[in-house]
């Protein structure tokens, strides 16, 4: 499906504030706009993007239609213990896409 | 932002009179063969002197990235391969690499192995000139020309994605290298013909390239700085456009800003312009992919 970058730290101490970013290629096509041959463009927009840290939901967002394309989402958790990281995004259509990064926590 | 765009404007209309005033000579009365004889002159020498007077080129040492011209938060973002968005066309150019196509179903990586160290510079030193080439070619048209040659695969549009992702993959390997487009006497008249271009005036807006980016760089039009148009980071991910695109789209976009009819995609014209900002831009470094707003 789509192409997605994720930077996670690969290790961290205990209890420390790690920072996390998620960048996923989408065009976040708005409904608003109308094509060449004057039909509306549907609207495609990933509309859920959740992040759970050993199974744990740590972070959720809502997008709507005025977010940019390939949506660059940046936030913070805070090292609790080994594990992954899991990063899912849904789009309207009600696909998909999981990716993971591990994180070794000293 | 309306005194922002007032100085800008005052500035051009500096810039015009300069240009203009030899035109103020007056003839005298009663000596008008003379008169037209002088004017004649004027129409021979008055190109010559004015072209002079357009040509002041930015000193070498006064070029600047156009990463220096956009907000820190645009900067930072270009920076940031995590939060590049130009860097997710890189990995798609990084698959298409080695994706095998045409009726030979060979890869670009079958030929030319490692992209991390056999493209390394490439993109620097184009639009180049081949030696059995009657013109240079822009890094795009040279994919699809391998691709038609070598994989015997159809061509891939302009400004597709998977062009876009292929060039931008090839450009990347260049991050950090200086511009070095060849300066010989082959390339030399199509070097002059983009400078033409560059300092012709066009449009409805009556403008050249020249004048915005040689003469008032640095200034601001509409809130936002003029930069030098140092095409230093192609194929661009634009925040305007939110999505990749090459320098040729760029130049048209500015063509239809000054309300002159751009030229095709691939027209020689668009390639010599193109070969004329990277001699301009010569030793600065690759940036691929920028970000700009």
């Amino acid at each position: 499906m789509a192409r997605a970058l994720i930077h996670v730290p690969p290790t961290a101490k205990r209890g420390e504030v790690i920072e996390i970013k998620t960048l996923i290629s989408h065009v976040m096509e708005t409904g608003y706009r109308i094509g060449v041959t004057g039909e509306p463009i549907p609207r495609d927009i990933i509309d859920d993007f959740v992040c759970t840290y050993n199974g744990e939901e740590v972070f959720r967002a809502t997008l709507f239609p005025a977010i940019a394309a390939n949506p660059f989402i940046t936030f913070y958790t805070v090292a609790t213990e080994s594990g992954t990281l899991t990063f899912a995004w849904t789009d309207l259509h009600g696909a998909t896409q999981v990716q993971s990064a591990p994180i070794t926590v000293e | 932002m309306t005194g922002a765009l007032l100085s800008t404007g005052a500035g051009l209309m500096r810039t015009s009179k300069r240009l203009h005033r030899p035109m103020d000579c007056r003839v005298k009365p009663g000596n008008a063969d003379k008169g037209r004889c002088f004017t004649a002159l004027l129409c021979i020498v008055l190109p010559i002197v004015s072209s002079f007077a357009r040509a002041a080129d930015i000193p070498l040492d006064q070029r600047r990235s156009d990463s220096e011209f956009i907000s820190a938060d645009t900067r930072a973002m270009q920076n940031d391969d995590t939060a590049n968005p130009g860097m997710l066309a890189v990995l798609d150019g990084e698959s298409l690499w080695e994706e095998k196509a045409g009726a030979t179903d060979k890869s670009c990586a079958d030929c030319h192995g490692d992209a991390k160290t056999g493209m390394k510079g490439v993109a620097a030193r184009y639009p180049a000139l081949a030696e059995d080439q009657d013109r240079p070619v822009d890094l795009e048209t040279r994919i699809n020309m391998s691709r038609i040659a070598d994989q015997k695969a159809a061509p891939l549009p302009f400004e597709s994605k998977d062009l876009l992702a292929l060039t931008v993959y090839v450009a990347h390997q260049s991050r950090g290298m200086p511009i070095a487009v060849e300066e010989n006497e082959r390339t030399k008249p199509f070097i002059a013909a983009g400078r033409e271009i560059f300092e012709r005036r066009q449009g409805q807006l009556n403008l050249s390239c020249a004048q915005c980016h040689n003469e008032n760089w640095g200034k601001r039009l509409a809130g936002s700085l003029v930069p030098q148009a140092q095409p230093t980071g192609y194929p661009i991910y634009r925040l305007e456009w939110q999505e990749l695109g090459s320098l040729q789209r760029r130049l048209r976009d500015c063509m239809a800003a000054m309300r002159a009819e751009p030229y095709d995609y691939g027209a020689p014209e668009l390639v010599n312009l193109e070969l004329f900002l990277m001699w301009r831009a010569r030793g600065l470094r690759m940036e691929t992919p920028a970000v700009r707003p």
